[in-house]
């Protein structure tokens, strides 16, 4: 175990190299740079070259490329992401700032997804081609087919309308005021949540579906062994490995990927801070931002593999 | 008695022709506003966003600043400076600068912070940026000869000086700081305003508290403010109708205000303005056939701007037809002469007409095609690319639409690949010669994205620029205007842009201009209970 451990960090290695090496290049290669995303588009007609130059020598962008790359990857390797070409502001500075309420975010939303998609999908699954299963499979096909920010605009409309209230619009640490904090989070948990438990409760049906049809299982309920049982000793534990990939990597997407949920409900989470990056050409903050939600997906790809051998003991690592 | 009745007439009367007066000021309450983008650096020398102007402009003062309460925003009134005189040669801008006025550090304020200040917009360092070190061209030297004077010498006469130093982006800095680092106000804030700093949360929000040592005594009115950094527009209407936010300085669309006014009804006050900011098309002279003046002045003749303005304004923030200065300022063209140029006769059928005889005499063939290229933003590039085309098929021309991403768009417009394509033109005060520098022969603006050479223009703007008497001013003004826009139509304009700013009736103490960079300083701004 310890040896598998060893190789699966290792081969992390090459792959973050190849993810910076391909972002550097990608980001390089699409027109525009930061100097003309700070000048160019705010309608001034006075702005110039010698403006552009300063900023751009200021900045590092006159050097050659493979000055710039050998830059970037020594300063990782202090782990120095540098200076946000946009702010100026230390790069860790700006993802600390946002990563407590894109990471709240993702656990309240994954929280509520798994503790309704599993016993949803089970019940589904036991109940199949009832109207307990009808119902479960609306709930989870219109939650597959209603994109999370629709379902949050609707949400702040209806909250507008009905109530004549919206959400806080400044994110407050839970530590700090638990009640702002939920008044402001509760919403997107609960719009991106919906979708995300969708996605559990259909593959959680189908895979129990499957187990349910094993002999093993046949076996137990010739036993005269409690439902209860057969469902929890022996079917889940087979019928949740691949639910668990699937919200590990629904959680990893969540991290960084809430681009218009975030926008919707003014959160001032990673996913507003990766367009806002896109669109101002701030080269830094993408780089760190694309290794870091690389990092989040193979970690969390990690600690699943790990999972599996300790939710399913037939499993061996080498 | 006749006598008392009449006076009491009068005060009644008064009261209601300016309902401000009726009610005193109210000091207290925290301003908060929704700002749609957040400020890249603190240094207002530096950057060119709205972005930094709104949550930072009450940190500082400017020399002077245009009156609060003038609508058309283009009058100087005093700030940090309390009077000024101008030489009989026109060369020589004297300025008498206020006393007891303090630095948020307590260090007091004098001529030689206006003096460091101004230094470094006009004259930087080597390595320091300063973004409008071009609109100072005519100054020979700033001096500061004692503690409360000032004095700018330029290099000729300039009808515009006055109005160049208005600009709310020239925020007086403590000379001792910028000697030390000129880089300094880039990540710090320290100013002389209303307000003074208190924290800034990167992509979420900025706090000022009252300043309790302002030289305007008596204000500021408000304890502080708050400025929330809100992108999505739907999420500043939200803010605005859940009466979490009192205004949104920028603007909104004719369809937010009208939504605002249906939910809050008399909770929401109404300010409406022309908005000086424009979409123009750049024909670019360097590609076939544009480069014959016949087929640019089709372009512009096939625009029905009048009946365009009536459809457009009700989904887009465009509204008015427009010169090359923002309707209803100073050194606008009035309607009835603008009328005069072609593409903005009201006879539409006889400017079809027209357009298709003059495309068929510069040989260009029924069913031509060319590609419009326009910004990938949605308000206003949208609607007004989209009825550009339409407008452009009425005369036979076949238009397809290139959109580009907006980061990458001026990038695009400065390699000068495109035939045909939306420009864009914002200023921060309506001033002939900020709004017409646009229109300069490419080598002596890099910015022309039509990429031609016209000395006759070039002579014009110059002589406008130095032209110190009003008329005189104008009049060349209307020469300019006919000859970018009729004669030559070197560039197109489609409709001025419409600034609708709904607000909270408990704001008062703010009055709009057409620009969005203008009053922001918020000294004058009060909240009724």
């Amino acid at each position: 175990m310890g040896y598998y451990i060893f190789k699966r960090l290792l081969a992390m290695i090459p792959t973050m190299l190849g993810v910076a090496v391909l972002i550097f290049i990608l980001l390089r290669v699409i027109p525009g740079d930061v100097v003309e995303a700070r000048y160019l588009t705010q309608g001034s007609a006075y702005v110039s070259q010698d403006l552009m130059n300063i900023e751009r020598k200021k900045l590092g962008l006159d050097q050659p490329l493979w000055k710039q790359f050998t830059g970037w990857m020594t300063g990782l390797a202090h782990l120095d992401f540098g200076l946000s070409m946009w702010t100026g502001s230390p790069i860790t500075e700006e993802i600390k700032l946002r990563f407590v309420l894109s990471l709240q975010l993702a656990l309240m939303a994954s929280t509520i997804a798994t503790t309704l998609a599993i016993p949803l999908g089970i019940l589904a699954a036991f109940k199949q081609d009832t109207w307990v299963d009808y119902a479960v499979r609306v709930f989870s096909i219109a939650g597959l087919a209603t994109p999370s920010f629709w379902l949050g605009s609707l949400m702040i409309l209806a909250m507008l309308i009905v109530f004549h209230w919206v959400p806080p619009m400044v994110f407050t640490p839970l530590w700090v005021n638990p009640w702002d904090n939920l008044a402001q989070l509760i919403w997107p948990a609960l719009a991106v949540g919906y979708r995300y438990c969708a996605v559990g409760t259909r593959m959680m049906r189908s895979t129990m579906l499957e187990v349910l049809r094993e002999d093993y299982i046949r076996t137990a309920r010739a036993k005269g062994l409690k439902m209860k049982l057969i469902l929890t000793r022996h079917a889940l534990k087979n019928a949740i490995l691949p639910v668990l990939t699937v919200i590990s990597t629904e959680f990893a997407f969540l991290l960084g990927g809430l681009v218009v949920t975030e926008q919707v409900f003014n959160l001032n989470g990673l996913g507003m801070l990766f367009v806002e990056g896109i669109s101002h050409r701030d080269y830094t903050m993408i780089q760190a931002l694309v290794l870091l939600v690389a990092t989040t997906f193979l970690a969390v790809n990690f600690v699943v593999d790990i999972a599996y051998g300790w939710i399913d003991p037939r499993i061996r690592y080498r | 008695m006749a006598l008392l009745a009449r006076l009491l007439a009068l005060a009644v009367a008064a009261l209601l022709a300016f309902p401000t007066l009726a009610q005193a000021p109210r000091y207290g309450g925290e301003l908060v506003f929704p700002v749609p983008s957040e400020p890249p650096s603190y240094d207002g020398h530096r950057e060119e966003t709205f972005g930094l102007i709104h949550p930072l402009a009450p940190f500082y003062n400017t020399l002077l600043r245009v009156d609060p309460n003038d609508r058309s925003g283009t009058k100087p009134y005093p700030s940090l400076a309390e009077s000024w005189t101008v030489s009989p040669d026109g060369k020589t801008y004297t300025f008498k600068i206020r006393t007891g006025v303090k630095f948020h550090d307590g260090s007091e304020m004098t001529s030689k912070d206006i003096k460091a200040s101004y230094d470094k917009i006009i004259f930087p360092p080597p390595g320091v940026g300063s973004t409008r070190k071009g609109q100072y061209a005519v100054v020979e030297s700033v001096e500061a000869p004692d503690a409360t004077t000032v004095v700018f010498k330029l290099k000729h006469p300039s009808g515009s000086f006055i109005a160049s130093l208005l600009s709310p982006y020239n925020w007086i800095y403590k000379a001792d700081i910028i000697a030390k680092d000129p880089h300094w106000y880039e990540t710090h804030i320290m100013g002389t305003g209303p307000f003074i700093f208190v924290e800034h949360v990167k992509g979420s929000h900025l706090v000022g508290k009252k300043n309790p040592n302002y030289w305007d005594k008596g204000k500021p009115y408000l304890d502080g403010f708050r400025a929330i950094f809100i992108r999505d527009s739907a999420a500043q209407v939200a803010a605005i109708r859940g009466e979490r936010a009192q205004i949104q300085f920028r603007g909104f669309t004719p369809k937010d205000r009208d939504n605002l006014k249906a939910a809050l009804g008399d909770k929401i006050t109404v300010q409406e303005s022309p908005w000086d900011c424009i979409l123009l098309v750049a024909i670019n002279h360097k590609k076939k056939p544009f480069d014959d003046p016949r087929v640019r002045r089709a372009l512009t003749l096939a625009l029905d701007r009048y009946e365009g303005s009536k459809a457009l304004s009700q989904i887009a923030i465009v509204k008015e037809v427009a010169g090359v200065q923002v309707p209803g300022t100073p050194y606008a063209t009035p309607p009835e002469e603008l009328a005069k140029i072609p593409g903005y006769w009201h006879d539409i059928e006889k400017s079809r007409a027209e357009a298709k005889r003059l495309l068929k005499e510069a040989g260009v063939p029924d069913g031509f095609s060319f590609t419009f290229m326009n910004r990938g933003i949605p308000m206003p590039y949208e609607p007004l690319g989209v009825w550009m085309i339409d407008q452009w098929r009425k005369i036979g021309l076949n238009v397809t639409q290139r959109v580009i991403e907006p980061a990458a768009y001026f990038g695009a417009l400065r390699r000068g690949e495109h035939e045909v394509a939306m420009d864009f033109q914002c200023g921060y005060i309506v001033e002939p010669d900020l709004d017409m520098y646009k229109f300069l022969s490419s080598s002596r603006n890099p910015a022309n994205y039509g990429y031609y050479e016209d000395p006759v223009l070039d002579k014009l703007y110059d002589q406008q620029s130095q032209a110190t008497s009003p008329d005189e001013r104008k009049k060349i003004i209307k020469e300019f205007e006919s000859r970018v826009l009729g004669e030559q139509a070197h560039y197109l304009m489609t409709l001025q842009w419409h600034r609708i700013i709904p607000h909270s009736s408990r704001l008062h103490g703010w009055t709009i201009t057409p620009s969005h960079y203008l009053n922001n300083t918020l000294d004058t701004v009060w909240l009724s209970q």
